[in-house]
């Protein structure tokens, strides 16, 4: 297929709320379109990162074309676009977004509309692209079909009258979907002979190939040797090779030309110059204007990675460089801590970020962490006029050199059913909420509009929202600036030591609560030791919380019955082991878990 | 010259289990104790060929109960074991013993089989107490049986006693701890409760033996089983109290030994205490880590640094003990003891040094540098030294004369400073 027909192609992606089947239709495409046998699918072929596939969610956008033998006898190209399925990652979703024409959008039959079904819609309407609405799960005994037909035209206001009713699972009517992608689905326009113009909608890097550009070609042609140009980073190089998508491999082709996806490849070393969003063109016949909507992404959570080993340090320098080839998002410095000796403060761009590639880390690279509490980035204006990006709290500036902080805000979406509608009120509010507004979008549920703080999100909003809610609340937000806010710095003191990885930022007036929050929780995960430890809560030098570690109690085995040895020495390995696990601040050994569990102190 | 052996021989069987116990141990059916003894002779007759160059130098009738035992069957026991074994004619024979489980008749047959040492579980001189334990005796029935072992002439005696009883507090411990010396046993261990999974006690203060308020403890008391004496009378006055508080604890522990000190006892393990010249030999060979064969259903044993031990399990071990032809069992005693053991561990150097230092501490006098010297060939210190160093710096830890041992802190939190000790 050297010359393809742009008629005959099909550019689109699959959008939904977490966990409505997206990936799994995206399996049964590809399986019906014949490019792959029953026996060659794995379940989810598109998520083939481990750790996407245990946690059912989608990080790195996928692409694959198929070829589909549709009813009316012709052939047609299939690109299918996966798209990441979390709020963290929206500037990717957006980018892959662009380089779609069409998007089908899965709804579970049970679940109806959520939040992210939403936020998803606005995205791909933003962009101009036909939403074919598809219900999904109607296999199961909860599946009610025509109640979520009638909620995707009220709610989201697109028809829904045709949508095919499938199950994604077990394969039923995936047919229909097909067939409505060849109808309904748009055949992209461009011009083969204008000058190049491609957008980058993600990039991966491949240790033999170097960066591998996946994108869309809106203009012109590429193919081996054309010298390109990226148009934000400024970065160039001669194409490689140039291909398209087999469903977990890259097939080399001749040429990409207006209106098709694939990939290019050029002796590009770092993904960091082929950033998502850029446009792609030929140096030596630039295009005239690069496509919009780029955006340079900044990480918009810090913390600070550990190795629970400091002898391990290195080999976490290590990992994160190589993750970092894969992930431009992630940004990393080296940092020490007194705690926890030589280590790295992260960028991230979301909680979930930080925490896929904490356990990346963990899973691929066998490394053992301890992650201090996140921190966004503040606003500090100092009194000589000067104005500091505050990503570590330990480097904050004395108080009298302050003039006043800002702190990150985000618009948030919150959707749930009205029973919990009072108990995630509550939530907000004790997060410093600001009520915008609430609107039923049925009977039973309603979306809150919510002004929150940014870190009063990142710690455990997420799991406070969904136990409030019995896991029936879902979220999203978007940032929506800074915002001048009263803010200390609240350090932890154990044994009259204070313990940096520990201190963090937090509102004035929550300081008294969050550290004798804090206290208790670390009393209980410090064991006691030889003596007697003092934790404390301190802003400044006034101590506002206290609780006491009293020293080791009486701890002997009474008895070795009969000669049982081996039970002994099991007890015994028990607590060495414990020992272990703890990091040596001045004379006071604390477990790695008293580091992490600071960060969840939601008490309900 | 032979080498030592000290046998240890299970007897499983109670009148009925006690609140706190975790061994091995279960109410006897008349049926099962004649087939269990008769496998543990058969077991005891198997391992003739394989210790005969061994002398016996302790051996000790643990349980259960091992006094519940008709005489009969005590004497097949000792008759199977002087069959099979060249046992010393100075042995100390310990045989354990349960008030309300003891007849005249039973003490003649013990001397008769030449048992020469008795340890009595009395655990508490106050009655309530007693029942708290779930224990099927009072003190009178217990002082009954202390007659009779005296009067048939027994005269090395230990009393097992039990502190931190819940409801228990520093007087009533005292009061045992004088009663008990009065009597002037020439040994007693004072051991402190420990909560252990799956026991009641385990169902009623949690595993950990974590101290919880009695308002709590009051809403638990529907899961305190029934508790019958040995008549079985259902008793139903017994009440769930609270564990002594921590202070109450250690000072239970603090005066242990002092009073103890008073009667004439000297401290000379963790929890064991004895007039001079009645160290329990056969405990002491655990601590020292002399070699000994475990004998009955889940016995452990340490053998040419081999450790391993018996099925727990009642129906496979009588099976694998069943009276087989001649020949077979000749086949079996080529090899090597431990090859029909569940759960064999080997221990490398390295675990023998930890074995060592975590069992050779539990005494007061410690550990022998020379000792560690003759036996593993290299200086303790340069194995250790930088650990007995830290810990001596804590006072945990106390180096005189060529020995370590445990400071009274260091008893106190014996766990952490043997943990120290483990590679």
């Amino acid at each position: 297929m050297s010359v393809i027909d742009q008629s005959k192609i099909r550019n689109f992606c699959i959008i939904a709320h977490i966990d409505h089947g997206k990936s799994t239709l995206a399996d049964r495409i590809i399986e019906q379109t014949g490019l792959l046998t029953s026996r060659e699918m794995q379940s989810q072929v598109l998520d083939n990162m481990e750790l996407e596939r245990e946690r059912g969610i989608t990080i790195k956008a996928q692409t694959v074309r198929t070829v589909y033998k549709a009813d009316d006898g012709e052939e047609y190209m299939f690109n299918l676009i996966d798209t990441p399925g979390h709020v963290d990652f929206n500037y990717e979703v957006s980018r892959s977004l662009a380089a779609c024409d069409g998007a089908i959008l899965v709804v579970d039959a049970a679940q109806g509309v959520e939040a992210q079904t939403l936020a998803n819609v606005y995205l791909a309407l933003d962009h101009d692209l036909d939403v074919i609405p598809v219900i999904n799960k109607i296999d199961l005994p909860s599946a009610d079909p025509e109640r979520v037909k009638e909620e995707i035209e009220d709610v989201i206001g697109i028809e829904a009258e045709d949508a095919p009713l499938i199950s994604a699972k077990t394969g039923q009517n995936i047919h229909d979907v097909l067939e409505q992608i060849v109808k309904k689905v748009p055949a992209p326009q461009g011009d083969p002979k204008a000058p190049l113009k491609a957008l980058i909608f993600d990039s991966v890097y491949d240790s033999y190939k170097g960066v591998i550009v996946f994108c869309r070609i809106k203009e012109g042609t590429v193919k081996k040797g054309t010298p390109m140009l990226m148009m934000a980073t400024g970065a160039q190089a001669d194409v490689v090779e140039v291909g398209t998508f087999g469903a977990g491999r890259f097939i080399p082709c001749e040429e990409l030309s207006a209106g098709m996806v694939g990939y290019i490849t050029a002796s590009l070393k770092n993904v960091k110059e082929t950033r998502v969003g850029d446009t792609v063109t030929d140096a030596s016949r630039p295009c005239d204007s690069p496509l919009p909507g780029y955006k340079k992404v900044n990480p918009m959570v810090y913390c600070g990675l550990y190795p629970a080993d400091g002898a391990k340090y290195p080999d976490l320098r290590d990992a994160l460089e190589k993750l970092q080839l894969n992930d431009a998002a992630l940004q990393f410095e080296a940092e020490t801590s007194v705690a926890l000796g030589f280590g790295f403060r992260c960028g991230f761009l979301g909680l979930l970020h930080l925490e896929i590639i904490q356990e990346r880390l963990e899973r691929e690279y066998n490394l053992d962490l301890v992650t201090t509490a996140p921190s966004v980035i503040y606003k500090i204006h100092k009194t000589n006029g000067e104005v500091i990006d505050l990503t570590n709290p330990t480097n904050m500036p004395d108080p009298a050199e302050i003039d006043y902080m800002e702190e990150p805000m985000v618009k948030a979406e919150i959707m749930v059913t009205s029973e919990y509608i009072g108990a995630i009120m509550d939530l907000c509010q004790e997060r410093r909420g600001i009520y915008q507004g609430m609107e039923y979008i049925e009977e039973k549920r309603a979306v809150l509009n919510y002004h929150l703080p940014l870190n009063e999100i990142i710690y455990d909003f997420f799991d406070a929202l969904k136990s409030r809610s019995r896991g029936y609340a879902s979220f999203d937000y978007e940032m929506m600036g800074y915002q001048k806010s009263e803010l200390v710095k609240l350090d932890i003191l154990i044994n009259k030591e204070e313990v940096d990885a520990l201190s963090f930022i937090v509102f004035a007036g929550s300081a008294y609560d969050r550290g004798r929050k804090m206290c208790a929780k670390l009393k209980e995960e410090i064991p006691r030791q030889l003596f007697e430890i003092p934790i404390q809560a301190a802003v400044g030098s006034k101590i506002i919380a206290r609780e006491t570690v009293k020293a080791m109690r009486k701890d002997v085995l009474a008895k070795c019955y009969g000669g049982d040895i081996s039970r002994k020495r099991k007890l015994l390995e028990k607590q060495k082991e414990g020992k272990k696990r703890m990091r040596q601040v001045g004379s006071v050994e604390i477990p790695q878990k008293a580091f992490m569990s600071v960060l969840k102190l939601d008490d309900e | 010259m032979k080498k030592e052996l000290e046998l240890y021989v299970h007897i499983p069987f109670c009148v009925k289990k006690c609140a706190y116990c975790d061994f091995l141990s279960f109410s006897a059916k008349q049926e099962e104790v004649s087939a269990y003894v008769e496998a543990l002779a058969e077991e005891i007759k198997g391992k003739k060929e394989q210790f005969s160059d061994y002398c016996v130098t302790t051996i000790f009738l643990g349980g259960g109960t091992p006094s519940i035992l008709e005489g009969v069957y005590t004497a097949s026991i000792f008759r199977a074991l002087r069959e099979s074994f060249d046992i010393a004619e100075n042995a100390e024979i310990t045989m354990e013993v349960n008030p309300g489980t003891v007849s005249e008749e039973k003490i003649n047959m013990w001397k008769t089989c030449g048992v020469n040492r008795l340890s009595i579980g009395l655990q508490s001189v106050d009655d309530g107490e007693l029942k708290m334990l779930g224990r099927i005796h009072t003190y009178d029935e217990f002082l009954t049986t202390w007659k009779m072992v005296r009067k048939a002439g027994f005269h090395n005696v230990n009393i097992d006693l039990i502190s931190a009883i819940p409801g228990q507090t520093k007087k009533s411990w005292e009061t045992t701890l004088r009663t008990v010396a009065q009597l002037q046993p020439e040994h007693i261990s004072a051991y402190s409760l420990i909560i252990e999974e799956g026991t009641v006690f385990g169902t009623i203060y949690g595993e950990d033996g974590e101290r919880i308020c009695q308002k709590e403890l009051l809403s638990r008391e529907s899961s305190m089983p029934e508790v019958s004496d040995k008549d079985g009378n259902i008793r139903k006055d017994r009440q769930i109290l609270p564990l002594p508080d921590e202070d109450t604890e250690r000072a239970i522990y603090e005066i242990t030994e002092k009073i103890l000190r008073e009667y004439g006892y000297e401290r000379y393990e963790i929890s064991n205490y004895a007039k001079p010249g009645y160290e329990c030999r056969h405990n002491l060979g655990y601590w020292e880590r002399r070699e000994y064969l475990g004998l009955g259903l889940g016995a452990s044993s340490l053998i040419a640094e081999h450790r391993f031990c018996n099925t727990d399990k009642m129906d496979v071990y009588i099976r694998l003990n069943k009276t087989v032809d001649p020949d077979g069992k000749k086949e079996e005693s080529k090899k090597a003891v431990w090859e029909k053991a569940e759960e064999v561990s080997v221990l490398s150097v390295q675990e023998q040094m930890e074995e060592f230092m975590f069992l050779g501490l539990r005494k007061t006098d410690g550990v022998s540098e020379k000792s560690f010297f003759e036996t593993f060939g290299v200086q303790i210190d340069t194995v250790y030294g930088e650990t007995i160093g830290k810990l001596e710096k804590e006072r945990l830890l106390i180096k005189e004369k060529g020995q370590i041992r445990l400071t009274e802190r260091g008893v106190d939190i014996s766990n952490y400073v043997m943990s120290e000790f483990l590679f």
